[in-house]
């Protein structure tokens, strides 16, 4: 076959010198009643240029974000990508590597890691972040399993307003592992957890608080009242963040967050229909650190002196603790994770604070235009970032397929997460005035 | 003191007020930060980013992908990592926008081509692997083993048998299997290898019983051997009304030759960055997709693809546990194994199978009588030796021949695992390998055992000619040291 590259005289050498006359002499150790009698029933196998031609059949069948307009946001985020990006991760020293067993050949993926923690420290305010993890959702997950572990409490109080399936993984998590979840609800007119919502809930017990900052709705959260519930009752107050507001929100660190976690698609990854993107962590503290999940990298020195990079606090992994492991994970999401390093390099400081802020302003534009439109209003008063919820008598769904034939997809009908009448809308550095202009016009015509 | 790196940190390179890439101008009229969010939310100074150029971010990157090792640059290997070539069309086709660039939260209709993309790659691995229904949305392979083990309790749990909460693990298992197991609050029986290096059937029969869960096994087990007892384990564990779940870290070896499902097997997870060819990126990101029986899937995370007539729908099973990971797992990661797949058929994937178990037993073949091979058999795509020897009458231990291979441009086979061998040295050559590349590691394997023998200390001493040289490990662990700090 194509990545083959044994010839038939190579094979019949290899054979002979193994004693054997075919290459089923070799797999008699599996019992014959098992063996595949016939060939596996696939496709007939394409060359290059027809895998080519059949991919671009399918993707043909899409309709991309690069030729229509979206509002959608909701946990992937259709940010600006400067081109080095791609073409930096797509070196095969990075590409074709594995997780760097033997540092002095692997300095690259190491350092590279070291730096991403260190920018992921930066963003949030915390002392120490680990290699990276498959996804925010499941960091979050992870990062409720480690409070349990570390306040030894078997309660993780939820606030309502999380992203929907981002609850749903850390309620499998955690009901795996038979820990309790408790709901704070939102208040219905702000959008936001309030003092009220705490007043319910058994403290004492409760492992961690979690909040989602901006929440689910693109509101931002009073963080302080969920670090006064854990303060006085010895909860670890757990931030799920959107990394792009963290160029103009206070860092979790700054606001008393024990955990860190969110998802990193935003730093310079593709959408690519929900994954791959990475889950950072981060946390603070000697004993927090020595519970982390996941691979870490940490500074050293060789036999000559030199500063160079290694993976560490190994003793907190599967590998080694096999079922006392702090996690089952044993990999990170490196290429991913690089990507985000290299995206917050080329942004740089004030780069960075660009995004955050065009993202503010141009989600307010289109805000308010859309509130000028007659029957459409706003059902919650909670500033935003750079999502928000508009409500109205209006089928959603409905209009996203109208508008669709002007090379719009429109923003996220909340019917599907039990919200009928509401849509939520992302508005991204990379939406122009025209786009945003010509989409609330079409609607307006549509609606009015 | 200022510390001697090979490359400085990114955050060295910085300079006040130097840029690597411009925005558009903000064409929206703009309103005042705090009249938009009050003041105690907002940060004083932005995050400390570094402030570097394009032509600095390019070139530092560059300069630290130089140090190092990718299947790209050499032969690597890494036992129970299947570091095979990663085809760079994969790449190409996996960027095309329409699907780098779609939304998980499009309309259906207008992302029919991802979901028939989705709806075959789960029947072609429901094929491959003799089961019946896929998810693709755990992310690597111990992602897997938590979404099959959560599976195995929900099926348990249905039954109104929750209380079998013992889960037998071989003591050759990889550490992930034990690991995942405690994640779903399961506790870990372990089984220990016979003298053939396979599960030991007797002291099985002494562990199984009503709180038997299930058995989570390797085939071909992490030694590189194939478990000639399948049939009778399966019955085993069948008969004590407990699931079978194949760990598919080595599914490089039986690919169109046998099939898990026919094995015995319940749930299969398969590592697609191992045995499908997805490029390991440093870390991640894989893929770790289970497969299983027509009984479990109902309790699979949802959603998966159906198809009804000619149209693609997602749908969640019925019973299904919830999910494991936010929308549909590492999509650009899964349809690279879609690639591979499309590009070998039945055929090719069984060549691909015979020629990593070729490989891996003529390279075993050749290295046996200078290195000692505990279980002298027919091996699977992968074998393991023992450095005991050159430990015992040298002096040099596994980890100095690991070492001493970096200097002759390798990367070293897995080492110290499996734990039932001393001295342990996994070996997976990979069937993309040519034969010129196996003779060479061959003869360079001889030449280190011959080194280990007149000049230990030049074996104990390596690497010579890397980048760096050993590392202080201890150091790192004692004085974390985990970020940099401006000084």
């Amino acid at each position: 076959m194509r990545y083959l590259p044994l010839t038939q005289e190579e094979r019949k050498e290899m054979l002979q010198s193994l004693g054997v006359d075919k290459i089923d002499d070799l797999f008699t150790s599996i019992p014959q009643q098992m063996r595949l009698n016939t060939d596996l029933d696939l496709p007939e196998p394409l060359a290059e240029a027809e895998l080519v031609r059949h991919f671009s059949e399918l993707a043909s069948k899409n309709n991309d974000l690069k030729s229509s307009v979206s509002f959608l946001g909701a946990g992937s985020y259709d940010h600006l990508i400067p081109s080095a990006i791609k073409h930096l991760v797509g070196r095969g020293e990075f590409l074709t590597a594995y997780t760097p067993y033997q540092p002095e050949i692997t300095q690259g993926v190491l350092q590279s890691i070291f730096e991403y923690q260190t920018l992921i420290c930066e963003l949030t305010g915390m002392e120490a972040s680990n290699a990276s993890m498959y996804d925010g959702a499941s960091a979050l997950a992870e990062a409720a399993l480690m409070a349990c572990a570390a306040t030894r409490r078997e309660l993780v109080v939820l606030p309502a307003s999380l992203h929907p399936e981002w609850r749903d993984v850390v309620r499998l998590y955690l009901e795996s592992q038979n820990v309790s979840i408790a709901y704070l609800p939102y208040d219905e007119a702000t959008g936001v957890v309030d003092a009220k919502a705490m007043e319910d809930i058994s403290w004492s017990e409760a492992a961690c608080v979690v909040v989602q900052q901006p929440n689910f709705f693109g509101l931002l959260e009073n963080v302080g009242v969920f670090k006064k519930v854990a303060e006085e009752s010895g909860a670890l107050l757990v931030m799920a963040v959107d990394p792009i507001s963290l160029s103009l929100l206070k860092s979790p660190g700054e606001l008393g967050a024990d955990i860190v976690v969110g998802d990193g698609q935003s730093l310079g990854n593709a959408m690519g229909f929900g994954g791959p993107s990475l889950g950072f962590f981060a946390t603070t503290g000697t004993k927090l650190i020595r519970r982390m999940p996941g691979r870490v990298v940490g500074e050293t020195v060789d036999t000559d002196g030199t500063t160079g990079f290694v993976l560490t606090l190994q003793t907190r992994e599967q590998h080694i603790r096999r079922e006392k492991a702090t996690s089952n994970i044993c990999s990170n999401q490196a290429l991913n994770a690089l990507m985000a390093a290299i995206y917050l390099s080329l942004m740089g400081k004030e780069g960075f604070k660009d995004v955050g802020y065009q993202c503010l302003q141009k989600a307010n534009y289109m805000k308010q235009r859309l509130l000028e439109i007659d029957g459409l209003s706003s059902p919650f008063s909670a500033p935003s970032f750079r999502e928000f919820v508009i409500e109205g008598d209006v089928d959603w769904e409905e209009v996203n397929m109208r508008l669709a034939e002007h090379g719009f997809v429109g923003g996220l009908p909340l019917e599907r997460f039990g919200q009928p009448g509401r849509v939520l809308f992302s508005v991204t550095e990379a939406r122009t005035k025209d786009e945003i202009d010509s989409y609330v016009n079409l609607l307006r015509g549509l609606i009015s | 003191m200022t510390k001697r790196r090979l490359v400085p940190l990114i955050f060295e390179r910085s300079a006040p007020g130097r840029r690597g890439y411009r925005l558009p101008d903000l064409d929206v009229p703009e309103v005042p930060v705090t009249e938009l969010i009050p003041s105690e939310f907002l940060r004083d100074e932005p995050p400390a980013l570094p402030e570097v150029s394009e032509l600095e971010v390019v070139r530092h990157y560059t300069q630290l992908s130089r140090l190092n090792h990718g299947v790209d640059v050499g032969f690597y290997p890494l036992g129970s990592c299947t570091m095979k070539y990663n085809p760079r069309v994969h790449e190409d086709v996996t960027s095309l926008p329409g699907f780098a660039a779609i939304h998980p939260y499009q309309p259906e209709e207008t992302v029919q081509g991802a979901l028939e993309l989705i709806y075959n790659l789960s029947e072609y691995l429901a094929v491959i692997s003799g089961l019946h229904a896929t998810t693709l949305q755990p992310a690597a392979g111990a992602h897997g083993e938590l979404t099959g083990l959560m599976v195995m309790k929900a099926y348990h749990e249905q039954r109104g048998e929750g209380h079998r909460n013992e889960v037998i693990i071989p003591d050759s298992a990889h550490g992930t299997n034990p690991a995942s197991c405690a994640m779903v609050g399961y506790k870990v029986v372990e089984v220990p290898s016979n003298e053939r290096g396979a599960v030991d059937v007797e002291a099985l029969k002494g562990l199984v019983g009503p709180n038997t869960a299930g058995l989570m096994l390797t085939n071909p087990n992490t030694l590189g051997l194939f478990d000639e007892n399948i049939c009778e384990i399966a019955e085993l564990i069948h008969d004590a009304g407990g699931l079978l779940y194949y760990d598919g870290a080595n599914a490089n070896a039986i690919m169109g030759i046998a099939r898990p499902g026919d094995m015995g097997f319940d749930i299969v997870h398969f590592n697609l960055h191992k045995t499908f060819y997805t490029p390991h990126g440093g870390g991640g990101p894989g893929a770790g997709p289970i497969v299983v029986c027509k009984d479990l899937a109902q309790f699979l995370p949802g959603p998966v693809v159906a198809k009804e007539g000619d149209r693609y729908t997602f749908v969640t099973p019925e019973n299904s546990i919830g999910r494991v990971r936010s929308f549909y797992g590492n999509f650009l990661v899964y349809a690279r194994a879609y690639a591979y797949i499309m590009s070998h058929g039945g055929k090719g994937l069984r060549e691909v199978s015979e020629t990593a178990v070729l490989h891996a037993n003529y390279m075993m073949n050749k290295l046996k009588d200078v290195y000692q091979l505990p279980y002298d058999r027919t091996c699977m795509h992968e074998f393991v030796l023992s450095g005991k020897w050159q430990k015992e009458r040298h002096g040099v231990r596994t980890l100095d021949i690991a070492k001493r291979l970096l200097d002759y441009g390798y990367h070293a086979p897995t080492v110290y695992f499996p734990m039932v061998v001393d001295e342990a040295i996994m070996i997976e050559p990979t069937e993309t390998e040519p034969k010129s590349t196996l003779d060479e590691f061959i003869e360079v394997m001889r030449t280190i055992a011959e080194e280990a023998e007149t000049n230990p200390e030049l074996v104990t001493s390596a690497p010579h000619t890397t980048p760096l040289k050993r590392l202080d490990e201890s150091r790192a662990a004692r004085q974390p040291i985990l970020r940099w700090e401006k000084a």
